[in-house]
């Protein structure tokens, strides 16, 4: 969870990622950060994230991230 | 039948009291009924094109999904790939067909073709992702393609939310329907009374002898009369949509609040925005090879070979985007102008943050309003490149805005009183859009009123639509911009 708080606080220092739960829902990322955070992802954890699973109930929170990360690895 | 015509409001009309009194089982085969008579309405050669579209996209889910459940994921994906790849073939290769002859023969697109076909391609394609399941019924599956109110200019719905509100049994409710006639009340004002009267003055500002600030005051025109005219569209559509218990995908956030190109087009024609994101740049900025060329371009250049998949991917969408509204040059050319802004805002965006941060800018109400008016007055500059198929004329005209400072307002078709009404619904629309942004729903804010009132305000609403709504001899208030895609 830390590296990946590490990935989205890269992107968005000024976010709290550990509380902010409408990432997409509220403008925070948009489809260029999701884009960008799919390839950290890859980097990082050797996850690659179809298509199919790039919607907002996935990238709303770093929490929900973590388990999308979790379900595909 | 045209959505502002009076045979189409007796259609809605007779079709909503019989919706409500028919079993609920059959609600959804009377909406197909009234879908098929309205394509009918609008000539028999209409139907084979949804009837095409519908038959292709119907096989294809079907094939798909026997597929899924004969294969293991992999082999079935790569698979179903082809079938993908062979229906968007044939459904986009009718649409591009029907496009070259409607630019070049200047024979006229079926009614809706652009909507309903990029509608049932991402079906096809959430079907082959996993995320919905395949309609088995034709018929149901048939209504999902051509359901009447969204056939004219939209919203492109998904299925997954679309379909099950189509099949579901809907019983009355006052309250929906009357929320619904509401907002097409609503669009029929936006429509008839601000679009179709500034459409006049548009019209004549494009002639070659306007230049100077007539160019300016034509993109501004021009931005007024898009907006009246594919919101009212949009808003008649969403409204009797309501009034079926159908809630449809919002199109329009408010757009012209927007402080930058990103947040104008998350509130812009926002189901084709969509759709471009999840079929289009998702799949393309995420590829395997994209991933490749920019593992390898990071190497070298670490925060330039990052970003190489996002602005691949969004040249792509923005191309298909212009074409989506038309092969001509100036589409490309507007797709490209607004891939350029976007691309441009992205990289000077840390240098914007350091100068707001400097000077403590985004406190500021002022600056706010700034970054608006900023973006409403580059959008309409991209935007007014619809009108100019010749793009060298629309860079002469552009060329030509500060060199002289006079407008002709009194000779471009409208009368004082016209300006009058104009500026009066423009405020109207403005502070109806403002109530919106800050404080919500203002038909929930009207229900709170005594009844007096909110009937009062209604009546007026209605007779400003009678009385101001642009009825000339020879005039056509069905025609909406966006029925040409």
């Amino acid at each position: 969870m830390d590296k990946l708080i590490a990935i989205l606080s890269d992107l968005h220092p000024d976010v709290d990622f550990e509380t902010e739960t409408g990432l997409i829902d509220n403008g925070i990322l948009d489809s260029f950060d999701v884009v960008t955070i799919v390839a950290e992802v890859d980097d990082t954890f050797d996850v690659q994230i179809p298509a199919e699973e790039l919607i907002p109930d996935n990238f709303n929170s770093a929490e929900s991230l973590y388990a999308l990360i979790q379900r595909l690895a | 039948m045209q959505l502002t015509s009076f045979s189409f409001l007796l259609f809605a009309g007779g079709l909503l009291i019989l919706y409500y009194l028919v079993p609920r089982k059959l609600q959804w085969p009377l909406l197909l009924i009234a879908s098929t008579v309205f394509y009918l309405c609008g000539g028999v050669e209409n139907v084979f094109y949804i009837l095409f579209t519908g038959a292709v996209t119907y096989g294809a889910t079907r094939i798909i999904e026997k597929n899924q459940g004969k294969f293991d994921k992999k082999t079935a994906k790569k698979k179903n790939r082809v079938w993908v790849i062979l229906t968007a073939c044939l459904v986009f290769g009718l649409l591009a067909v029907c496009k070259v002859r409607f630019t070049f023969q200047n024979i006229l697109l079926p009614l809706g073709l652009s909507f309903y076909m990029f509608q049932s391609v991402g079906y096809v394609l959430d079907v082959h992702r996993g995320t919905v399941k395949a309609e088995k019924n034709p018929l149901k599956h048939l209504l999902f393609v051509s359901y009447f109110p969204q056939l004219v200019q939209g919203p492109i719905s998904k299925y997954g939310n679309l379909a099950p509100q189509l099949f579901a049994h809907h019983p009355y409710d006052g309250k929906q329907v009357a929320f619904g006639l509401q907002r097409m009340l609503w669009g029929f004002f936006k429509k008839m009374v601000i679009a179709d009267r500034i459409a006049v003055a548009v019209v004549a500002l494009k002639g070659p002898q306007y230049t100077g600030l007539s160019f300016f005051v034509l993109t501004v025109f021009y931005a007024i009369q898009i907006y009246g005219d594919f919101t009212g569209g949009i808003d008649i559509v969403i409204g009797l949509s309501e009034a079926f218990g159908i809630r449809l995908t919002e199109n329009f956030v408010r757009p012209f609040f927007s402080k930058n190109i990103a947040e104008y087009w998350r509130r812009w024609h926002i189901s084709l925005g969509e759709w471009m994101k999840d079929y289009i740049f998702y799949p393309i900025s995420i590829s395997s090879p994209m991933r490749k060329l920019s593992k390898s371009a990071r190497k070298k250049w670490p925060n330039f070979g990052k970003r190489i998949p996002v602005y691949a991917a969004s040249f792509a969408t923005w191309f298909c985007t212009g074409i989506w509204h038309g092969i001509t040059p100036n589409f490309i050319l507007w797709g490209m102008m607004n891939c350029v802004v976007i691309v441009a805002s992205e990289e000077l965006t840390p240098l914007y943050e350091k100068f707001h941060n400097r000077f403590h800018l985004k406190e500021k109400k002022w600056y706010a309003c700034f970054e608006m008016l900023r973006m409403f007055m580059l959008m309409n500059l991209i935007r007014i490149v619809d009108l100019f198929p010749n793009v060298g004329e629309y860079f002469r005209r552009m060329g030509t805005m500060f060199t002289s400072f006079s407008v002709p307002f009194m000779k471009l078709g409208l009368t004082g009183l016209d300006y009058g009404i104009l500026l009066g619904g423009i405020v109207l629309m403005f502070a109806v859009s403002l109530f919106q942004e800050k404080k919500g729903s203002v038909r929930e804010a009207l229900l709170k009123q005594n009844a007096a009132l909110r009937y009062t305000l209604i009546f007026l609403l209605f007779l400003a639509v009678l009385l101001l709504g642009s009825y000339g001899i020879g005039y056509d208030a069905g025609n909406f911009i966006y029925n040409q895609f």
